[in-house]
């Protein structure tokens, strides 16, 4: 309970540090005004396609590929995912970095606050103001629901990717911002490391083999893949899960080591 | 009598470096103790230890009856700490960051409010109360890191320079405060100003180069350490005559001029010099203005100890 309660404590505070700096309204107009001009070129594409069917008198073929899941929320998934990879580090390079360069740290960690509630209160700040940043993105689908049939399943699972993929990108974040106490590096050490998790997939045609399909396993990109296809799969879930505790523990460790360093 | 604070052989490195050395001291509830000592004494380490900041490379340390690494938590409950030089998040208000400081420490939901008001009272914050902590003055963030070390009030208070950077009306005001919380709280202060733990502190302790080299209540430190009597006195007169005059008087060890026929006359301690210094003046005709037995202050005491170390 009393951890809860620090916890929360943290979580409001990060969330009003938030909402006072312009971190919060800088990457949230990006992030909105990138979102909205993928989506409406994606949906404009749709439409120009849907045009040339129609004159085409139901080409199977092309009618078969007009499906807005695959022409708008596909692609937009995937250069979001992009977008994102730049979004997080700028959320999260704050966090704990800040509290060491400032001194902040010294009061936090003489409080009667545990280590896990300091991380969790911070990384669900962080998680919730992305989770925003994604709400106001769903007004475009309600939009387009009012002039196209959408397969809500398909995109909700889009969705539940980008959740689960940011999720596992700020607790990397997170983890980054514990090592330095400074946020600009601990953004580029991030970015860094987001980028490697991204596209360790691609070595596996060099790996080959078993150590192939391991980095063909640990690539963030793979298991979001699946996602934006519309298909959930347990192993999927199981991974990100895996990921944000990994990293939310390596915190941890690393929090846990300042006492004895220092 | 019960601790609230014990150490036992506390140690310190940093790399190779010995901030603290074998620590043992003990501060009984409702006490009110001085750390003193110079600049890299280990003052701020060990008080950062006591804190549950840092962790001890050897020793134990025991707050409310908790050890500081094995029950952290338990013992960061126990106590209300200002560090050196308070670091408060510069995005937030005055109320918001105590507001902040009260959650953290588990203040009921219901009883927030009352704590926040009586602390910002107490603390003579109320005028800046929605004031961001980026635009406030040094002495109210001094303030203000006082104000949430009071929230709960902790039984311990672990303060280190509470009053750095406060001006003179501000240091009186918190050394009441601090003066007033006297028997309802344990308080642990490091301070430079001497005089200050002289007036606020029942014990005083003094490190130097990590190791304790006194600990007592500064009368007795005064008394002890006062290495002998001495009298001020105000001659109108030749100088050199009346030092060479003085110099004979019984028991006086030295006599030395101040300058603008100030003189101070020291000797060995238990004698008072007053009748007999008085009596060789008047004897040679010269005017006695002012005579005055000389206290030895905490600040000699202090000097005394560190240069004897050094030595």
């Amino acid at each position: 309970m009393k951890s809860l309660n620090g916890c929360l404590a943290l979580l409001r505070k990060e969330m009003t540090v938030y909402f006072a700096t312009p971190i919060f309204y800088i990457t949230g107009f990006c992030f909105l005004v990138l979102a909205g001009y993928f989506f409406y070129t994606n949906v404009l594409y749709y439409s120009v396609i849907s045009f040339q069917a129609a004159q085409q008198a139901a080409n199977p073929q092309v009618a078969a590929q007009l499906n807005p899941h695959y022409l708008i929320y596909r692609p937009l998934f995937a250069v979001l995912a992009i977008v994102l990879m730049f979004l997080v580090p700028l959320l999260t390079m704050r966090l704990l970095a800040e509290e060491k360069r400032a001194g902040t740290a010294e009061l936090l960690f003489t409080y009667p606050i545990t280590d896990w509630a300091v991380i969790l209160g911070k990384y669900l700040a962080a998680f919730l103001v992305y989770l925003i940043f994604l709400t106001f993105t769903l007004s475009y689908s309600l939009a387009l629901n009012f002039v196209t049939r959408l397969d809500w399943g398909a995109v909700g699972a889009g969705y539940l990717g980008l959740v689960l993929l940011g999720a596992s990108a700020l607790a990397l974040g997170l983890f980054a911002s514990s090592l330095t106490e400074n946020q600009v590096v601990a953004g580029v050490v991030g970015f860094a490391l987001l980028l490697l998790f991204w596209i360790i997939g691609w070595l596996q045609e060099v790996g080959g083999g078993g150590v192939g399909k391991v980095l063909q396993y640990l690539s963030l990109l793979d298991h979001y893949d699946n996602f934006t296809k519309g298909v959930i799969d347990t192993r999927d879930l199981g991974y990100c899960l895996s990921f944000i505790f990994f990293f939310l523990f390596l915190t941890k460790r690393q929090l846990e080591s300042r006492r004895w360093r220092a | 009598m019960e601790m609230m604070i014990e150490t036992r052989d506390l140690t310190k490195f940093y790399g190779p470096h010995l901030a603290i050395n074998s620590l043992n001291f003990q501060v009984a509830a409702g006490e009110i103790v001085g750390f003193l000592g110079p600049n890299g004494a280990g003052k701020t380490t060990t008080l950062k230890i006591l804190a549950g900041y840092l962790s001890p490379t050897a020793g134990t340390a025991r707050l409310n009856g908790f050890d500081v690494v094995g029950e952290s938590l338990k013992v960061r409950a126990s106590l209300g700490y200002l560090p050196e030089s308070v670091s408060i998040y510069p995005d937030l208000t005055v109320t918001q960051f105590l507001q902040f400081a009260a959650r953290a420490k588990g203040v009921e939901a219901r009883r927030e409010a009352s704590e926040i008001g009586r602390v910002t009272e107490a603390c003579g914050l109320m005028e800046v109360r929605r004031t961001m902590v980026a635009a406030l003055s040094k002495g109210y963030r001094q303030r203000l890191g006082l104000a949430q070390a009071l929230v709960k009030s902790p039984p311990l208070l672990i303060l280190d320079e509470p009053t750095i950077g406060l001006d003179p009306s501000q240091i009186v005001e918190i050394r009441t405060l601090i003066k007033n919380l006297e028997g309802s709280h344990t308080v642990m202060l490091s301070s430079h100003i001497l005089p200050e733990v002289s007036q606020l502190c029942h014990r005083v302790i003094i490190i130097n180069k990590g190791q304790i080299v006194a600990s007592d209540t500064p009368e007795n430190l005064s008394r002890q350490m006062g290495h002998g009597a001495r009298v001020r006195m105000a001659v109108r007169g030749p100088a050199e005559e009346i030092i060479a005059a003085l110099s004979r008087v019984t028991g006086v060890t030295q006599a030395r001029s101040q300058g603008d026929g100030s003189f101070l006359v020291e000797a060995a301690a238990g004698q008072d010099l007053r009748p007999g210094l008085a009596r060789i003046v008047v004897e040679k005709g010269w005017d006695l203005l002012e005579l005055k037995v000389h206290e030895f202050s905490l600040e000699d005491v202090f000097l005394n100890l560190v240069t004897e170390e050094e030595s």
